[in-house]
């Protein structure tokens, strides 16, 4: 508690992703929240990265950090499109409409 | 408590805060603002934690490009809120034990007398140190490969993304001027020859007709 530590970040970092896994919960029916949920937990993961990073001194877990940045752009580019693409055919992103392939 | 602490927790409590703003928020543009918000405030965490160019790229990239993409594919779209939200009280215990149980697990792997962190004896940074430079350095070097595949995992992203949301392309709306300067007098406008029309002409015809539409 005094002194600034690996430990509070790390334990930050597992709130975060902790809220992340709820809001995957508690908005099963809305493709947008899932999405954002998904971004929480990718933070909270990047934030772990750059921790580790800081206190090990070691660089590599930033640039790690960077491909996860990109990575994630993309995942939401095209995820965004998908949604997109789904509410011009069927006027809804309900997760419940989502049923022709019957799986 | 000193102050890098006291920042450390006014942020962290800013960035829990937002978080359980954007996975309870009614509305879904209330809930992209205040994921920005939380990426605002993890990008001073990422400071703290001296990553500089890694907090000023999601600020910049994060913040001002996915999350602008987000609002506006948020503000685009007509959607049934009351709809959405169901299940939401139902499913809100389960969500809340499983991300109870959650932090409880990590708190004891992370209080545990096992995990020592390897806090104690951090070098002071020379002012001089440039973490971009550092990261620039790696990238290039090491990372080489790994970076031009990102370039490529970009390039399919975005034909990826304009491939999903094309929908053909629109028909031309303009005019071809050869067929205007060729078109006569003669293909617009027919002349016919008719003999002239008299009152006699016209008393005849409506008494020809049914009476009920003479009427």
């Amino acid at each position: 508690m005094l002194a600034l530590s690996l430990t509070h970040f790390l334990f930050l970092a597992a709130i975060l992703f902790a809220i992340g896994i709820a809001g995957i919960f508690l908005n099963r029916k809305n493709l947008i929240v899932l999405l954002m949920s998904i971004e929480l937990m990718l933070l909270a993961v990047n934030t772990n990265f750059i921790a580790f990073s800081r206190y090990l001194q070691d660089p590599h877990g930033q640039l790690f950090v960077f491909f996860i940045l990109a990575v994630a752009a993309a995942e939401a580019a095209v995820g965004l499109a998908i949604l997109v693409a789904l509410f011009r055919n069927l006027k809804s992103i309900h997760v419940d409409d989502l049923d022709q392939l019957k799986g | 408590m000193d102050f890098k602490t006291f920042v450390f927790f006014f942020l962290a409590a800013i960035l829990v805060f937002a978080a359980l703003r954007v996975i309870t928020a009614r509305n879904p543009v209330h809930a992209v603002l205040n994921l920005i918000l939380a990426f605002f405030t993890a990008a001073g965490v990422w400071l703290l934690l001296q990553a500089e160019f890694l907090a000023m790229v999601l600020v910049m990239v994060y913040i001002g490009a996915v999350m602008v993409l987000f609002l506006f594919v948020v503000m685009m779209l007509d959607i049934d809120i009351d709809r959405l939200r169901q299940g939401f009280w139902r499913y809100l215990p389960l969500g809340a034990l499983v991300g109870f149980v959650m932090i409880v697990e990590m708190g004891m792997v992370l209080g545990g007398e096992f995990f020592r962190s390897p806090d104690a004896s951090l070098p002071a940074t020379p002012a001089t140190a440039s973490n971009t430079k550092e990261l620039g350095v790696l990238l290039a070097s090491e990372y080489t490969y790994p970076f031009e595949l990102t370039a490529a995992l970009l390039l399919v992203a975005i034909v990826a993304a304009v491939a999903l949301t094309f929908r053909g392309a629109k028909k031309p709306r303009n005019s071809s001027p050869e067929a205007q300067i060729r078109v006569r007098a003669a293909d617009r406008v027919r002349l016919v020859n008719m003999p002239t029309e008299t009152a006699a002409d016209e008393e005849r015809t409506s008494a020809a007709l049914p009476s009920d539409l003479a009427q």
